[in-house]
């Protein structure tokens, strides 16, 4: 049976050991509610827990552990000749040999009879393997039922034994975020050092060139790869110095204005079509930034006689602006409203007109608020994708021109992963390297960010 | 203040200083309005540039999409003879679907152009009917059979160069060499318009197929289908853990370093950039766990992560705002902890909870970068049956279109946005719609 039929087992399982606490409580109290310790439905909860926790442990580790623990049987069934291969030649056969089992293409035009041997042996295990968690699940629940049917009685305490196990899980519940960090650490962490074994980190770091292209062969020609990161840094750099270019003046002075002057009605209609731009797919911005923008200022180039690609920083940049300009605004919003009414009134009771109130009272007042929520948006410059796969280009140029094509760390990504991923090349690994630094860089800034806002709203509160 | 009127009576060198700086200060006004005047008005254009641009972005996306609704077919009557189809008359599924239709369309062709005899001319002329159309007929045929050895009027697709020629994409008074179509195709299309054979129809294949090599083909069912399947895992695994961890920090965690940590953590995984999520996914769930390449589980799995934060943060404010007083009251009547916030507190904080939920759903949905990593851009060409299956979803979608070079993908991209802009457009007002409705003020 596939997994979500044993699901559905499972819940079945899970309301008849509902029903069955529910009636079995009203039994043995004589059907006078008021004898049992809890609510009857909390005895139905009582067995329905017994039954679901421990099948759904099983079916989850089941799911995550079964396809490597029948990968170490199957190398250990295939003959010598074939389990000593190296780890990628290895790896594409264990996938023809499954792709075998399943009826479905395989990749090698010769199928000798060892492969017909391990695939025959890959079926029979991808049987016994399903037929054994079936016959434990059913094992499983059916015992837990049995386990909690025996003990109840009517001064069992349900509810408290529910609920506590309804804290557990919303414990577990509330880990699973930090579980998330931890895993990406880690899987950055881990894979970058596998590169970083590779490729010497200060190499990686301060490299000045960046060509990720690893020789197929050992006699090929300048293709050794080389895994500067000072261009997509210096690039990405650019784009986000263009970008912030358009969303700081713009999202602050729209932000000026809709907490300073504008009357409430507009207020009201501004700000949500201003938070639209933030809700807009970046592929439709890629996409704009592609067919419309980078072709807009390619012309506009020709008309003064310069040379802009047509994948040009500009474009990607300007487009990015424009998708962080709501990121800028309504935080800096947010943050001016913020600042006391007396602040103002003592600044028109000393004769001073609106700009001049906002320009030297509440500026400087929102200040901190207004950089966290700049430095919000360099961090989301940095770690934009799709507008950069979209509009930038590819080649790795340390310029600081922003006609010319530049790449990112989000790009180069991309790019890496995109299409056959080798877990032993340089090449794949690079890209977590660079997600690495990814990381890091915006986690460092939204701290900051972060801290600065906070301080700042505890000030005024 | 604008009248130098001298407003305190004082010594003659007084009031005389009084009035010199009433002066200097009237002096200065007019330059103090103006600077008034240009820092509102830059307030103005800083609105009016987000808007334009957001406008600009709307115009052109949707004034491209408009041609691909519309799609140049042609209504060719063909003639099925058994000799080519079923020479034996078995009517076997077998020899059906083998058939050479190819031949078929070719001789209707040739029926209508008998002008055109030479080799490179008359591929030139087949290549203006897509070739899609052989399996057209071969569906027709098979189901049914009884079609075998008539004369039949078939509508069939014509080829995405052809369609762009009609619908004025590409210019008949430009340059042959600049130019998809030949001159002579030019003249054998009007040829064919001028015997009224040709028409334009409202586009179904885009609604209804998977993904195609060809222009014509292609369609955002699968793709539409993969963000279905994708968004369900998401909101099966992202919603209950949001809650049940939102409920949890906001209700039970004591106050100490553990759920501080915590707190932290979700307000910084929220500023995450998404393609580090693609990254946790491939080194996770497809490289230690094993799962599928390029499935909808692991996409939602990974969007699920994704949109955690962005769930947890509106449920804790939905369950904050809900007044004590309710807590309380129902303590008062003797329910437990968890009876007060199952029974009372939730339902009230549900509406909250549930727009913040699809707030979070419409930003996966638009997600592209994390599916990139996890091998969802793959050319899939049938229609995900299940989350298990290969597939792909709308946004990923249109970043492949976006990459195609044929000119007729240009429109079908931005109507596969328009289609995506609008399932956002629905979930966004039915969360503003929920929390107009049912969200209460305390």
């Amino acid at each position: 049976m596939s997994f979500p039929v044993l699901f559905g087992v499972l819940a079945l399982l899970t309301i008849f050991g509902y029903y069955l606490g529910r009636s079995r409580a009203l039994k043995t109290a004589g059907g006078q509610v008021r004898n049992l310790h809890s609510l009857p439905n909390y005895y139905g909860y009582y067995i329905g827990l017994w039954c679901a926790a421990p099948g759904f442990l099983l079916l989850v580790g089941w799911m995550a552990l079964e396809n490597t623990i029948m990968d170490s049987m199957l190398i250990a069934n295939l003959p010598d000749s074939m389990s000593s291969l190296p780890a990628a030649e290895l790896s594409l056969l264990l996938n023809d040999v499954k792709n075998l089992a399943n009826g479905d293409i395989v990749s090698r035009e010769v199928i000798d009879l060892d492969l017909k041997d391990a695939a025959a042996f890959y079926g029979q295990l991808l049987t016994t393997s399903k037929m054994l968690l079936t016959a434990i699940l059913v094992a499983v629940t059916c015992g837990g039922i049995l386990v909690a049917r025996g003990r109840i009685a009517p001064d069992l305490r349900a509810r408290n034994s529910v609920e506590k196990a309804a804290m557990a899980i919303m414990i577990i519940c509330s880990t699973i975020a930090v579980l998330t960090t931890l895993g990406i650490i880690l899987s950055l962490l881990f894979e970058s050092l596998r590169f970083f074994q590779m490729v010497h980190p200060l190499d990686f770091v301060f490299g000045l060139e960046w060509s990720p292209q690893t020789a197929l062969r050992k006699d090929q020609v300048g293709a050794t790869g080389l895994f500067g990161a000072v261009p997509l840094l210096a690039g990405t750099m650019l784009i986000s110095l263009i970008a912030m270019c358009v969303a700081a003046p713009v999202g602050l002075m729209a932000a000026i204005y809709m907490s300073e002057y504008a009357p409430t009605k507009v207020r009201g209609t501004v700000k949500p079509l201003l938070e639209i731009l933030a809700g807009i797919p970046t592929v439709v911005y890629g996409f704009f930034a592609a067919l419309t923008v980078a072709p807009f200022f390619r012309g506009l180039g020709l008309d003064f006689g310069l040379t802009i690609s047509s994948e040009s920083a500009l474009a990607a940049g300007i487009v990015m602006g424009i998708m962080i300009i709501p990121f800028v605004s309504s935080l800096s919003d947010d943050v001016m409203s913020a600042v006391p009414q007396s602040l103002r009134e003592g600044s028109y009771g000393l004769g001073a007109t609106k700009s001049e109130t906002i320009k030297q009272v509440i500026l400087p007042a929102a200040l901190p608020g207004i950089v966290g929520s700049i430095l919000l948006g360099v961090s989301r410059a940095i770690g934009e994708t799709m507008i950069v796969v979209m509009a930038a280009g590819l080649a790795a140029n340390l310029t600081a021109n922003p006609f010319e094509a530049v790449t990112t760390v989000t790009v180069q990504i991309v790019t890496l992963l995109v299409g056959d991923q080798e877990f032993d090349s340089a090449k794949t690994l690079a890209a977590f390297a660079l997600g690495l630094i990814l990381f890091c860089v915006t986690l460092v800034l939204n701290i900051i960010a972060l801290t600065i806002v906070n301080k700042y709203r505890e000030q005024y509160d | 203040m604008t009248d130098a009127a001298p407003i305190m009576n004082g010594p003659a060198n007084g009031s005389l200083a009084t009035r010199n700086s009433n002066d200097a200060v009237s002096r200065g006004l007019k330059r103090r309005y103006a600077a008034e005047r240009r820092f509102k008005a830059y307030g103005i254009l800083a609105i009016a540039f987000a808007m334009g641009m957001l406008g600009l972005l709307f115009t052109t996306i949707v004034s491209k999409a408009i041609p691909a609704f519309t799609q140049t077919m042609i209504n060719l009557e063909i003639t099925l003879y058994p000799q080519d189809i079923d020479p034996a008359g078995t009517r076997e599924r077998q020899t059906l679907s083998s058939a050479n239709y190819r031949k078929v369309i070719r001789q209707a062709f040739y029926d209508l152009f008998p002008d055109v005899t030479s080799r490179r001319d008359r591929r030139e002329l087949f290549d203006m009917i897509s070739p899609g159309a052989v399996y057209e007929i071969r569906d027709m045929v098979m189901a049914n059979p009884n079609l075998i050895g008539e004369r039949v009027v078939v509508q069939m697709p014509m080829s995405d160069d052809i369609d762009q020629l009609n619908k004025g994409q590409i210019r008949k008074d430009s340059p042959e060499t600049e130019r998809r179509v030949k001159d002579k195709q030019i003249a054998w299309f009007e040829r064919l318009e001028n015997r009224g054979l040709v028409e334009t129809v409202f586009n179904t294949t885009f609604f209804t197929a998977g993904d195609s090599r060809e222009p014509e083909l292609a369609g955002i069912f699968g793709a539409a289908m993969g963000s279905l399947f994708t968004m369900l895992v998401t909101l099966l695994v992202s919603f209950p853990l949001a809650v049940a961890s939102a409920i949890y920090l906001e209700e039970f965690a004591p106050v100490n370093k553990w759920t501080q940590t915590i707190e932290v953590n979700i307000n910084n995984l929220a500023a995450v950039p998404s393609i580090v999520f693609g990254l946790l996914g491939l080194a996770v769930f497809i490289n230690f766990f094993g799962m599928p390449r390029s499935a909808p589980v692991v996409g939602g799995l990974v969007l699920a992560l994704m949109t955690l934060p962005t769930i947890i943060i509106a449920a804790r404010s939905a369950l904050k705002s809900v007044p004590p007083s309710i807590r309380e009251a129902a303590y008062g009547l003797g329910a437990s902890p968890l009876q007060v916030i199952t029974h009372h507190v939730l339902p009230l904080a549900m509406p909250g909870i549930l727009t913040g939920t699809i707030i979070g759903m419409a930003q996966a949905l638009g997600e592209t970068a994390p599916l990139l990593m996890i091998g969802m851009v793959a050319f899939i060409v049938d229609v995900p049956h299940g989350a298990l299956d290969p597939a792909t979803v709308l946004p990923v979608q249109i970043y492949l279109w976006a990459d195609s070079p044929e000119r007729a993908f240009v429109e079908r991209t931005s109507a596969a946005i328009c289609v995506l802009l609008a399932f956002l457009v629905i979930m966004n007002v039915g969360a503003v719609f929920l929390r107009k409705r049912f969200e209460r003020k305390w």
